[in-house]
């Protein structure tokens, strides 16, 4: 069984199913990315697994627990972090309270995990007491995942980390997430752009209207036909 | 239960709690509070037209309701030749420039382009055109209110019969309406809630402050009625023969000389009666008026509009619908039915007193009188006007009588008892707010909510 | 030297009449603002019984001074009104957390708008003024005593040799005094403090705050505790300045108000400079600057009317001007608040 695993999934926001089976999951160390077109369910297999909607069937499993009922407070609490798309900082506060918020579930010094945050990303120490609102769309994601990393979770989940930044900046932020995977935390995203997400991705879910269309390594799928003419444009 | 068995049922029980009250104090206190509802209910149609139909949270009602007691006056009272003579040029100039202030201004905010010149002229124009303005008007106002004082000190009005005021008074308000609509409208709705407070308490301000046109504190007394008065009534033959026909049993049975006495007893209760009646009539037709007008504009492809535009503003903004001239439009004809509703309670009171508009009794009952009642339905409103005014009148002396009777076991004259007894009027704005908190939470669309038409 | 004794003589003026008043007013109005502006930053509504709650803080705090002075406690020259205020504020928290429990609570859950709160909070200021009412009455009640005065306008113009006299209240001075102390004490919890940051993180990103873990029930008890204060200082500052009533204090909202979304809705630097601005555009305007011009000008240019730009009437309409002007022309308001 798979450290993060949502397995057989069905369920939406109260109208008509998003999800209809689909399966997704992830272990230590791994970086599982979650593509697909749009309205395909992607963010909401993502939001099933933080809690965020009511499953009819299906589970939820972390280090072999099931928490399919458990509430986001309380998954947060067991060590899975969630940065979102949009709105993921916090605009009025400095980048230090930023990560200072991001580490409030925690008693201990955070003094170090603060260091290495910004050896990770060297940009937030210069700007460490400026407000998050002030920083550039590229500054501003780093201040997401590092808000999230605050936490030390043993799993991250990114829904589009990348979304709305220049290439440059994605090449980067794709970098430092792979260096957060050599610590050792497993890693979930959801990314638009298929072909460089699954080019770092140990597995690769492709879902379609709900389902899980193609499961396979990142490579795997990076390879396959019928993947690279439906999802990769050619 | 049907919503139309719903309806009926409430406004017997409405009709119940007025009999019960005429049974138990008197018919004339039960026809005096009936008057009063059905302002009320014309009021809370207003605010619901604002509300119910487009969403637009005014919490300015107390002004509007003032502008048209003002209208009273300004209708009905006679023209002061003096005052005129003495202030109307000055005054004139001071209106002249006070119009040529706002035009410059907004000649200004429309042909300059935006930046630091527009602001400094704009400002530049505003300051000069007060100055101009303070300089004519101060000593027009002087001069106006110079002349006797004590009695009039003021321009008077148009000397017209004062039922003309309540057009007069709609309209008066629409024109008001028309120019904080203009410039709150488009705000958020909590800045609206705010700004038309403001507004509201600006135009007591004025009333209270500015004698030259409505006497301000001195208050304006004996306005004329559109009924007749009792003093008359009790003089006048047909009167007293309709009387003392309508007593002719219990008269009858008396001897003579009694029946001179009981006669003259019964015709000076019946005049009161009678003149509460004609009220009735008069407040009852436009209450029916106002609300046919407003049940056929809800039915209507423009109220279909308005609330589409409630429940969606930005889906009906994207559909080419005018959001901002529609709210604006609803913002009028609202306040114009508030201004109605407020001439026809300054005539009912036959005296104008500014200072006794205050934000609880003229905006916020007349809020839980819309809500309790239920938003977005017109019978709901009416309703609410009255059902919310039964409680609040007789509130004080129920609440009384509950006061002396739970503290029935204390000394007569124990300092509590006594400070329960006298405060116990005050309770009724706890039940006020208690009703409202009870109807928001367990039934939020009110008694009467609205009912959403299907096409089948 | 005529020349600068009649400057002097017209900044004593200015001082005595706009400088101190303003400041004092400023005071009371940033306390309620801030109070205004904390809800709305937490829970996203205006409060329109936040006059009423001021209201009845004030009025806990006088029924306890009154016990306190019928037992001949007093604390000197200072108004024995500070003995009792942590009682008041006790009292004012307690009965918001209730509110909040058997009113607001209801509507968080179900996600109400905005203005559903807004209109339960007009029931609950209908309540409060019936309480408050119920209890103490509707009629002016004084509860000031020790010392009336730090500077007396007579003793002023003997040991300066002035004309004009220059006179500080105790509670002029004690409003300044205990609103300068009590901001510093807000801003030290918002900024410095674990829940003050939760707070601060809450009503910038709510849904990011939850996902980091900030418990709601507690933030939003927090905001009930510190506008229960704050309601209760400010509100207990302005009985002891002019007096108590509660029909004021139901009026004061709309300056409040002003004050709260003219510096910028949501942001307590905003709701404190714009107590101030409101506070001072509305006694500089309401001013007769006679004296003052009388003063400065030559004698031939002696100003014939009071050269008053508004009767003290219109002082609501300061308030209402300032805040349409600022919504029109920047309405985030004057420090950046929330736009909703």
């Amino acid at each position: 069984m798979s450290f993060l695993a949502g397995s057989n999934m069905v369920g939406g926001y109260g109208g008509a199913d998003i999800l209809k089976g689909c399966t997704v999951e992830v272990d230590e160390g791994e970086i599982a990315v979650i593509v697909g077109p749009n309205g395909a369910g992607k963010s909401t297999a993502m939001k099933a697994l933080l809690g965020m909607l009511e499953l009819k069937s299906g589970s939820v499993t972390f280090k072999g627990k099931d928490i399919t009922h458990l509430t986001p407070q309380a998954r947060i609490a067991e060590g899975i972090a969630f940065v979102p798309q949009t709105s993921n900082v916090f605009v009025n506060m400095t980048v230090y309270e930023n990560l200072e918020m991001g580490a409030f579930l925690r008693d201990d010094d955070i003094t170090q995990t603060v260091e290495q945050i910004y050896e990770l990303f060297p940009v937030l120490a210069d700007k460490q007491n400026q407000l998050a609102g002030e920083l550039s769309g590229g500054q501003r994601q780093q201040v997401a995942v590092a808000r999230a990393l605050m936490s030390q979770p043993s799993v991250l989940m990114l829904d589009e980390p990348t979304a709305g930044v220049s290439p440059i900046v994605m090449d980067e932020l794709f970098d430092r997430i792979i260096e957060v995977r050599q610590s050792g935390v497993a890693i979930l995203m959801v990314e638009q752009n298929a072909r460089q997400a699954l080019n770092i991705a140990d597995k690769g879910f492709v879902l379609v209207i709900g389902e899980n269309r193609h499961t396979d390594t990142g490579e795997a799928l990076l390879a396959d036909p019928e993947v690279r003419r439906s999802f990769l444009g050619g | 239960m049907s919503s139309e068995l719903k309806t009926k049922l409430a406004f017997a029980m409405v009709a119940g709690l007025l009999l019960i009250i005429g049974f138990s104090q008197s018919w004339s206190v039960a026809l005096g509070i009936f008057n009063l509802c059905l302002i009320s209910a014309v009021m809370a149609l207003g605010v619901n037209i604002q509300w119910g139909y487009a969403g637009l949270l005014n919490v300015g009602i107390m002004g509007f309701a003032a502008l048209g007691g003002m209208a009273a006056v300004l209708v009905s009272q006679a023209p002061v030749a003096a005052a005129w003579e003495a202030g109307w040029a000055k005054l004139a100039l001071a209106a002249i420039f006070f119009l040529a202030t706002v035009i410059g201004t907004r000649l200004c905010y429309r042909k300059m382009s935006p930046g630091r010149h527009r602001t400094l002229s704009m400002t530049a124009i505003i300051i000069l055109g007060l100055i101009m303005v303070r300089y004519w008007l101060d000593p027009a106002v002087a001069s106006i209110e110079a002349i006797e004082s004590a009695k009039t000190g003021f321009l008077g009005g148009m000397g017209l019969p004062i039922i003309f005021s309540w057009i007069f008074g709609g309209f008066v308000a629409a024109g008001i309406a028309w120019v904080v609509g203009k410039v709150a409208l488009g705000l958020r709705a909590d800045y609206l809630a705010i700004a038309t407070l403001g507004i509201s308490e600006i135009i007591i301000a004025v009333m209270k402050n500015e004698d030259w046109l409505t006497r301000g504190v001195k208050n304006v007394t004996g306005l004329s009625r559109p009924v007749p008065y009792e003093i008359n009534l009790q003089t006048t033959e047909w009167f007293i023969n309709l009387v003392s026909w309508w007593h002719s049993g219990t008269l009858s049975a008396l001897s003579k000389t009694d029946q001179a006495g009981v006669l003259k007893q019964a015709v000076i209760e019946s005049s009161s009666i009678f003149v509460k009646l004609c009220y009735t009539g008069l407040f009852a037709s436009v209450l029916i008026i106002v609300l046919l007008l407003s049940v056929k504009a809800l039915n209507s492809p423009w109220g279909r509009m308005m609330r589409a535009i409630r429940d969606n503003e930005i889906a009906a903004g994207a559909m080419g619908k005018d959001v901002t001239r529609r709210h604006l439009e609803v913002f009028i004809i609202g306040s114009a039915v508030v201004g109605v509703a407020g001439a026809m309670l300054t005539t009912l009171d036959g005296q104008f007193t500014p200072t006794s508009y205050q934000p609880l009794r003229y905006t916020f009952l007349i809020w839980v009188m819309v809500i309790v009642g239920g938003s977005g339905n017109n019978m709901g409103s009416v309703l609410g006007g009255f059902l919310i005014w039964i409680i609040w009148i007789e509130a004080e002396p129920v609440g009384v009588w509950l006061m002396q009777f739970g503290t029935s076991w204390m000394d007569e004259g124990n300092s509590l008892r006594i400070h329960l007894i006298d405060n116990a009027q005050h309770m009724r704005l706890f039940f006020m707010g208690l009703v409202l908190l009870l109807v928001l939470r367990f039934s939020p669309g009110g008694i009467l909510p609205e009912v959403v038409r299907r096409r089948s | 030297m005529e020349a600068i004794i009649d400057i002097t003589n017209a900044i004593v003026l200015i001082l005595n009449y706009i400088i101190v008043p303003g400041l004092s007013y400023g005071s009371q109005l940033a306390l309620g603002a801030l109070g205004i502006t904390i809800i709305f930053g937490i829970l996203r509504f205006a409060n329109f019984a936040h006059g009423d709650t001021m209201a009845f803080g004030t009025m806990v705090t006088i029924l306890v001074t009154w016990w306190l002075q019928s037992k001949g406690v007093s604390l000197g020259p200072l108004p024995t009104a500070l003995l009792a205020l942590p009682v008041g504020i006790v009292f004012t928290i307690g009965i918001m957390v209730a509110t909040d429990k058997l009113v607001y609570k209801h509507y968080r859950r179900h996600k109400s708008a905005p203005v559903t709160f807004m209109i339960a909070s007009m029931g609950v200021m209908f309540m409060m003024n019936g309480i408050v009412r119920f209890i103490i009455g509707p009629n002016d009640q004084r509860f000031l005593d020790g010392e009336r005065f730090i500077v007396r306008a007579r003793d002023f113009k003997v040991s300066t040799g002035l004309s004009e006299g220059l006179s500080i209240k105790v509670s002029q001075g004690l409003t300044i005094v205990i609103a300068v102390l009590l901001v510093l004490a807000l801003f030290w919890f918002l900024q410095r403090t674990r829940t003050g940051k939760a707070m601060r993180a809450y009503s910038d990103n709510e849904d990011l705050a939850l996902l980091s873990g900030v418990d709601p029930d507690r933030v939003v008890l927090v905001t009930w505790i510190l506008a229960g204060i704050l309601a209760t200082i400010a509100g207990t500052l302005y009985g002891l300045d002019k007096s108590f009533k509660p029909f004021t204090y139901l009026q004061l909202l709309l300056p409040m108000f002003a004050a709260a979304i003219v510096g910028g809705i949501g942001n307590p630097i905003g709701a404190i400079l714009g107590g101030y601005v409101i506070a001072f555009s509305e006694v500089m305007v309401t001013y007769a600057y006679k004296k003052v011009f009388i003063y400065l000008l030559p004698s031939s240019l002696e100003p014939s009317g009071l050269m008053q730009l508004l009767s003290t009437d219109y002082k609501f309409a300061v308030s209402f001007i300032i805040l349409v002007l600022v919504l029109l022309v920047k309405p985030t308001g004057i420090l950046k608040g929330k736009v909703i």
